[in-house]
C-alpha cells in the first residue's frame, strides 16, 4: 500500500527550506499579492511567522493561492503544509475533512455589502432581495439559514468564485453580497465607486478564522498552534519587534525569558532552536503590530479591534501561558 | 494440447481474459488504496452524504426544490437544469446552424459573407469568454427592476430576470396539451394516407394546409381557451424585486444564447460540407427531371446529405452537452455548479462527488449517441 505523508512534516520542511501556505485567491487586508507578486495580509503574516520560527527566515514561504472549492483537497494531498485563508472553523469540517483548527487568528462575522441609495438599516430589511454569494462558504449557508428562520424570502445566486460574485453585484445582479466584515472591508476597495456601499453593522455569525493542518502530525499541529499563541502572548506581554533586543537582554519576566528562549529551552521541545518565538517577533512583529499594518488603523480597510483585541482589553484572543 | 493452445481463437480469447483481469485489478488496486488513505487521513467517505440536508439555496429551479430537501434533491435539480438549457440550446443552435451554413452556400456575396465571417469569429473564440460576454452584457443591457420593461403590465424585463405571470390552475393547460397531440396523431395518419393514396392513383392532397389547421391553429385555440378560463398569478413589484409568477433568470439566457451561438457555428460547417458532398451531377439530374427546386432539395439533396451531417453533428450536441458545464463560471446552477460547487464543499466528499457527476455526464452522453444513431439508421439512404 502506499502510504501518504509518511515523513514527519517538520523534517520535510527543514530539509525543503521553506514553508508551503495555502492562502486566499485575493483578499485585501488578509492575503493579497500587490503587481511585484509579494504577499501582505493578516493570514500572510502568520505564514511569515511560521517560517521565521522554523526556518530562522520569514521569507521562506512559498504561497500558493487557493480558491474556495480547491482549498481542502489542496491541503488533504499535502501540496501545502497548512491553510491560512480566512476560513471559518465549523464542527462538521473538522470532523468529516481530515482537518484540524489550530487556533482563532481573527473573529469574523457575517454581514452585508448593500447600495446606499437602497435604503437597508437592517439586514431584515433584505426581504425579497436578491444575494450574490460565493458558492461553497460558510456565508451561503449562513445567509439560507437566516432568512429561512424568519420567514423571509431572498433570492440567492451562488457564483464559483468570490470575485464573480463581487462583479456580479456591482453589475446590479444583485442588491447585496455577503461576506464576512474583514473580508468585506477588504472587498470594498474592489467596486466601481466604493462611495455608493455600505456595509451593515449587523451581524448575522460568529465565524472564527485561524490556520488549518490535516490531521496525523502532532508534532507539526504543536508548532502550528503554538507560533499563533506566541504571535499574541508577545502582545500581550508588550514584546514587539522594536523593543524585542531589549526585551531579550534585559526582561526579568520569567514568561518572557520563555518565550524569547532565554530560559528554559521551549524551542528545543517542539523540535525548534530556541530563539523560535525572538525571530518571529523580531521578523514579523507580535499579533497587534501585524492586526494594525494589515487590516487595523494603519492599512486602508481601517477595521477596529473589536472581539479581535486582547482578552485584558475586552476583546476575545487569549492565550494558554507559556510556562 | 499443442494444438489448442494454437488454435488462434483460443489465444484470442486468453489474451482479452487477462486484460481485462488486469484491468480489474488495477481498478480494485486504485479504488482501496484511496479508500485506504482517506480512512486514516479522517476523510468522511461513502455515500450516505446523499440524504443529508442540503441547505443550499436553489434560485432556478423547476423541480420544486427546497433548501430543506436533501443533497441527493439538490443533485436531481442541477440534471434538470443541465438538460434544460442543454435541450433549449440544441434546437436553437441546430436552428441558427443550418441557417448559417445554407448562408454560407448562397450565391449572394453579401449572405455567404456574413456567414463565413460569424462562422470564423464563432469558431476562434474561447467559450468561457463567450459565456461571460453574454451574461455580462445581458446585465448590462437590461435596467434596474424599478424601471423594468414593461409588457402590458403582466410581463417585465429586468436585470433580475424575466417575470412571466404563471397559471393558478393548469389543469386545462393539460387538457389542451392532450387534445395538441392527438391531433398532431391525425396529422401523421393523414399524411401517410395521403401519400398512398399519391402513390396508388396519382392525386395530390393539401398536407400542408390540413397541418397548419390541425398543428396549429386548432392547438392555439385550446391554449388560449384554456389561458381564459384559469386566473393568473401575476409578477408584482414589492420591495426589491417582482415577486408571484415565474422567472426566468438571466444566468440561464446567457447560457443558453452563449451556448447555441457558439455551436451555432461548427453546425453551419457541418451542414455546409454535407451539403457540398452531394455531386453537382445528381441535382443536374434531377432539374432535368423536371422537379421543382423544393423538391430537388428535399427528395435528392437531404436524402444524401443528411447521413454525411447527422453523425458530426452529434459529437456538437455531445460537446454542447458537455459545455452547458460553462454555468458555473456565470452561477447558472447547472450540476457542476450545485453539485461539484456548492455540494463538494460542504460535504468535503470530493471522490464521490466527482465520479457521480462524471456517471451522469456519461449517462446523458451515451443517452443522446444512441438515439442520434438510431435516427442516422432510420434515416440512412436505402440503396437497392
Amino acid at each position: 500500500m502506499i502510504v501518504l505523508h509518511a515523513r514527519a512534516e517538520l523534517d520535510a520542511i527543514k530539509a525543503r527550506g521553506h514553508i508551503e501556505c495555502g492562502v486566499h485567491l485575493g483578499l485585501p487586508g488578509f492575503s493579497f499579492a500587490n503587481d511585484k507578486g509579494e504577499w501582505t495580509g493578516l493570514d500572510v503574516d502568520y505564514c511569515k511567522s511560521l517560517a521565521a520560527a522554523v526556518l530562522g527566515d520569514s521569507t521562506k514561504v512559498k504561497f500558493t493561492p487557493t480558491s474556495v472549492q480547491q482549498r481542502w483537497a489542496v491541503l488533504q494531498s499535502g501540496q501545502v503544509d497548512l491553510l491560512s485563508r480566512n476560513t471559518t472553523i465549523t464542527f462538521s469540517r473538522n470532523a468529516t475533512l481530515g482537518v484540524n483548527f489550530q487556533g482563532i487568528n481573527f473573529y469574523e462575522g457575517q454581514t452585508f455589502v448593500v447600495r446606499t441609495k437602497a435604503k437597508v438599516a437592517a439586514v431584515k430589511d433584505l426581504a425579497d432581495a436578491t444575494i450574490c454569494v460565493a458558492a461553497g462558504s460558510t456565508e451561503e449557508k449562513m445567509a439560507a439559514d437566516w432568512f429561512r428562520e424568519r420567514n423571509l424570502k431572498v433570492t440567492i445566486i451562488n457564483f464559483q468564485k468570490n470575485d464573480d460574485a463581487i462583479s456580479a453585484y456591482d453589475q446590479g445582479r444583485c442588491d447585496a453580497y455577503t461576506a464576512g466584515v474583514g473580508a468585506l472591508a477588504g472587498q470594498r476597495i474592489k467596486f466601481k465607486d466604493p462611495a455608493e456601499h455600505q456595509i451593515l453593522t449587523e451581524i448575522i455569525s460568529n465565524d472564527p478564522q485561524g490556520p488549518v493542518t490535516r490531521w496525523g502530525d502532532e508534532r507539526w499541529q504543536l508548532v502550528v498552534r503554538w507560533v499563533l499563541n506566541a504571535q499574541i502572548a508577545a502582545e500581550a506581554l508588550g514584546v514587539t519587534s522594536k523593543n524585542v533586543d531589549e526585551m531579550k537582554a534585559k526582561s526579568t519576566n520569567a514568561e518572557v525569558r520563555r518565550l524569547l528562549g532565554v530560559d528554559g529551552k521551549f524551542g528545543a521541545m517542539m523540535g525548534l532552536s530556541d530563539d523560535w518565538a525572538f525571530n518571529l517577533i523580531k521578523q514579523v512583529g507580535n499579533y497587534g503590530e501585524s492586526y494594525e499594518r494589515t487590516v487595523g488603523m494603519g492599512s486602508p480597510l481601517k477595521l477596529q479591534r473589536g472581539a479581535n483585541a486582547l482578552w485584558t482589553k475586552g476583546g476575545l484572543l487569549f492565550t494558554p501561558p507559556f510556562q | 494440447m499443442k494444438a489448442f493452445l494454437r488454435d488462434r481463437k483460443v489465444r484470442d480469447i486468453f489474451w482479452q481474459v487477462m486484460a481485462t483481469i488486469a484491468l480489474v485489478a488495477v481498478v480494485v488496486f486504485f479504488v482501496k488504496n484511496a479508500s485506504d488513505n482517506m480512512v486514516k487521513a479522517g476523510i468522511a467517505s461513502g455515500f450516505n452524504f446523499l440524504w443529508r440536508d442540503s441547505g443550499i439555496e436553489v434560485p432556478f429551479n423547476i423541480t420544486g426544490y427546497k433548501p430543506s430537501d436533501t443533497i441527493w434533491a439538490l443533485l436531481w435539480t442541477g440534471i434538470v437544469n443541465t438538460l434544460l438549457v442543454s435541450a433549449a440550446s440544441v434546437v436553437l443552435a441546430t436552428v441558427v446552424g443550418f441557417t448559417v451554413g445554407l448562408m454560407r452556400l448562397s450565391h449572394n456575396w453579401l449572405l455567404s459573407t456574413l456567414a463565413a465571417v460569424y462562422i470564423e469569429f464563432v469558431r476562434n473564440i474561447p467559450l468561457l469568454f463567450f459565456v461571460l460576454f453574454w451574461y455580462f452584457g445581458v446585465l448590462a443591457a437590461l435596467p434596474t427592476p424599478k424601471e423594468s420593461f414593461d409588457f402590458l403590465g403582466v410581463i417585465f424585463l429586468n436585470r433580475r430576470g424575466l417575470s412571466i405571470p404563471t397559471p393558478n390552475d393548469a389543469s386545462g393547460f393539460h387538457v389542451a396539451l392532450l387534445a395538441s397531440l392527438v391531433l398532431i396523431g391525425v396529422q401523421i395518419g393523414l399524411a401517410r394516407w395521403a401519400k398512398a393514396r399519391q402513390a396508388r392513383t396519382g392525386q395530390d392532397f393539401p398536407v400542408w394546409s390540413a397541418g397548419f389547421v390541425l398543428c396549429g391553429a386548432l392547438p392555439l385555440a385550446f391554449f388560449v381557451w384554456a389561458g381564459v378560463l384559469t386566473s393568473w398569478d401575476l409578477p408584482v413589484l414589492r420591495g426589491f424585486n417582482y415577486r408571484g409568477g415565474f422567472v426566468l433568470v438571466p444566468e440561464f439566457v446567457a447560457l443558453f444564447m452563449a451556448l447555441s451561438t457558439y455551436t451555432a457555428g461548427f453546425i453551419a460547417e457541418v451542414v455546409r460540407g454535407g451539403i457540398q458532398s452531394v455531386r453537382q451531377g445528381q441535382i443536374d439530374a434531377a432539374r432535368a427531371l423536371g422537379l421543382t427546386p423544393g423538391r430537388v432539395v428535399r427528395l435528392v439533396v437531404n436524402p444524401q446529405a443528411m447521413p454525411v451531417i447527422i453523425p458530426p453533428i452529434t459529437s456538437q450536441y455531445l460537446n454542447l452537452i458537455k459545455n452547458s458545464s460553462f454555468g458555473a463560471a456565470i452561477a447558472y446552477p447547472e450540476i457542476v455548479a450545485v453539485f461539484m460547487g456548492s455540494a463538494l464543499v460542504a460535504t468535503g466528499q470530493a471522490i464521490e462527488i466527482i465520479a457521480i457527476t462524471l456517471g451522469i455526464y456519461l449517462t446523458i452522453g451515451l443517452a443522446v449517441s444512441v438515439f442520434m444513431n438510431w435516427y442516422n439508421a432510420r434515416h440512412r439512404l436505402v440503396t437497392r
